[in-house]
């Protein structure tokens, strides 16, 4: 009777590589650092600092509007500030210091935070929904049905199915094609800020739209001030642009600058100000959704909390989500697998018993020793290596526990065994023996 | 001596027979709920009324996470006066239900799911999309120790 204890010991402890590697017939020469889930992304992010900081491919026109705030910025602060300072108020660069900082941050939060990207389906998943699109399908030659229909607060909603991601979109998500992702609460893919804007970055791209608006409306207006109090000593306007130490083309560059982004930026802040305070996203809005535009009568949003100051608050300081496709998580390490079958099982061969286990174990631990590669990136949400076939069920495990088994006998079998009918249960029961 | 073995290797030495996905339940709108409907797939494995009270646990735990009221406007305001500087320091009170989540679907396994051969997988593993059931193959005929 064999005295087995299992401990749970912690995966990222076991992180360096094997010393002994097996013997395999085909060992690839692979680098056995475990990889992050965001090296496998299969949409069309990058990622910075292993995964912390996520945006989107075509970053757009973001180093635009960063130069653009930067330098008008930085223009005020040089060359108006000193003199308002002087000639009005000393509070002055400091309303605009406390608003340049919360407009960078915010923008570098909107670009920066994972919009509420939904992870994509594994293969088990997919095949599962596909089961059921296939049996709801009627028997002509159409194809099946790829909308679900389902009712939220008496409202009959139609849910997509999405062929990228091979999930039936929740409410409110939509496909961005250029992310390559269903993002949740979609709004639309901001070219300024070159990241979607969706459930978990809304609050910050609405925080960077209306302090960038107050910004631009004080810059505006202390431009203005700064060169209408020069030019009222009687020397003209032309004059007072050459005299003041900014020279000519400074102020009128802050001016230009603002005087359109203040009418561009305002016009969206109240846009969506309207959109925060009914509860709607610019794509519904956009397509009318709710407002009977699609064809629905009588439809109305069932989302919005009918209150004004319901829906703001639900939008802008509602619970913040968490990032569903955790960027920084481990796949399961590729060196796990080809070791623990070769050290365990092949010697079972000469001691086998009669369980059938241990059969497909070998079969298993051969078929996958050249294609463990497949086995682990397969899981990671759907993304498939097309060269590789996926021999097995190749969902990751539900938590990555790697067991430690020792025993009190000198002739030490491998565990397969004596692994009982649910060898995975030993772990979730207590080490009573 | 001691012998490490991956759960995966486990996993797939007991044979999955077939896994099934409860699906979310849309009609409260967006918030987090997973449908209570029993699957029949489970009908010889567990209790109907077992597995309806882990769901409406879940469900539960998650309209927590999710509630709005006084915790959760304050820790919107106070993000928004720090300028959001503050989720980089500080645990939301989702995350610290998630946790309780994780602790309960272990249990949950611990106790119920795993002496039947089933497996809980937690949702926020699959994008908080479905609640992923594994049924493994009834090995009666192990033979153990």
């Amino acid at each position: 009777m064999k005295n087995c204890e299992y401990h749970q010991i912690n995966p990222q402890a076991l992180s360096a590589p094997n010393p002994t590697p097996p013997p395999l017939p085909c060992t690839e020469k692979k680098i056995t650092r475990p990889k992050r889930k965001w090296e496998v992304f299969p949409g069309k992010n990058r990622f910075c600092c292993d995964g912390r900081i996520i945006f989107a491919r075509q970053s757009g026109v973001l180093p635009l509007t960063l130069g653009l705030i930067l330098v008008t910025s930085g223009l005020f602060f040089i060359f108006d500030c000193p003199f308002l300072v002087e000639h009005l108020s000393s509070c002055i660069p400091v309303i605009g210091g406390v608003l340049f900082v919360f407009v960078v941050i915010s923008l570098l939060h909107t670009s920066f935070t994972d919009p509420g990207i939904l992870p994509r389906a594994g293969p088990d998943e997919a095949a599962d929904i596909e089961r059921q699109i296939d049996s709801s399908g009627s028997s002509s030659y159409r194809p099946p049905p790829r909308t679900k229909e389902v009712v939220i607060h008496q409202q009959v909603v139609k849910l997509k199915y999405c062929f990228t991601c091979k999930i039936f979109r929740p409410p409110r998500t939509s496909h961005c094609s250029l992310c390559d992702n269903c993002v949740e609460r979609f709004d639309h893919h901001c070219p300024w800020v070159g990241n979607c804007v969706g459930k978990r970055n809304y609050r910050f791209f609405y925080s960077f739209i209306v302090s960038l608006s107050f910004l631009t409306a004080f810059i505006f207006g202390c431009v203005t001030t700064h060169l209408v109090m020069r030019a009222q000593g009687g020397k003209g306007l032309i004059l007072a642009l050459q005299e003041s130490p900014a020279r000519y083309p400074f102020p009128l560059l802050e001016l230009v600058v603002c005087f359109f982004s203040v009418w561009s930026i305002l016009g969206l802040s109240g846009f969506h100000t309207y959109l925060v305070a009914s509860n709607l996203t610019t794509n519904e809005d956009i397509k009318g959704s709710w407002s009977g535009k699609s064809g629905s009568e009588g439809s109305r949003n069932p989302h919005s909390y009918n209150n004004i100051f319901t829906n703001c608050c639900v939008v802008l300081c509602g619970p913040m989500p968490p990032s569903l496709i955790d960027r920084r998580g481990f796949l399961p390490p590729e060196d796990a697998l080809p070791a623990a079958p070769t050290e365990t099982v092949l010697p079972s061969l000469e001691a086998k018993s009669d369980i059938n286990m241990e059969d497909s174990c070998q079969d298993f631990a051969v078929s996958c020793a050249g294609e463990h590669q497949a086995v682990f990136t397969c899981g990671s949400g759907g993304h498939i290596h097309p060269h590789e076939p996926c021999p097995i069920d190749s969902s990751p495990p539900p938590s990555l526990m790697l067991l430690t088994y020792t025993s009190s006998h000198s002739n030490i079998r491998p565990a397969v065994l004596r692994i009982p009918a649910f060898p995975l249960l030993w772990c979730y029961r207590p080490a009573s023996h | 001596m001691a012998e490490t073995h991956s759960l995966q290797d486990i996993r797939q030495q007991a044979a999955i027979a077939a896994k099934v996905f409860i699906q979310r339940d849309y009609t409260n709108g967006t918030v987090c709920q997973f449908q209570t409907k029993f699957p029949s797939e489970l009908e010889t494995r567990i209790d109907k009324q077992q597995f309806e009270e882990t769901v409406r646990t879940l469900n539960n735990l998650y309209a927590e996470a999710e509630k709005l009221g006084g915790q959760s406007y304050l820790e919107g305001c106070l993000a928004c006066l720090t300028a959001y500087t503050i989720f980089l320091c500080m645990e939301t009170h989702y995350e610290k239900v998630l946790k309780k989540i994780a602790k309960y679907i272990q249990e949950q396994n611990d106790k119920i799911y795993a002496p039947r051969g089933l497996l809980l997988t937690d949702p926020i593993e699959r994008g908080l999309r479905v609640v992923e059931i594994t049924i493994f193959e009834d090995r009666s005929t192990g033979s153990g120790r």
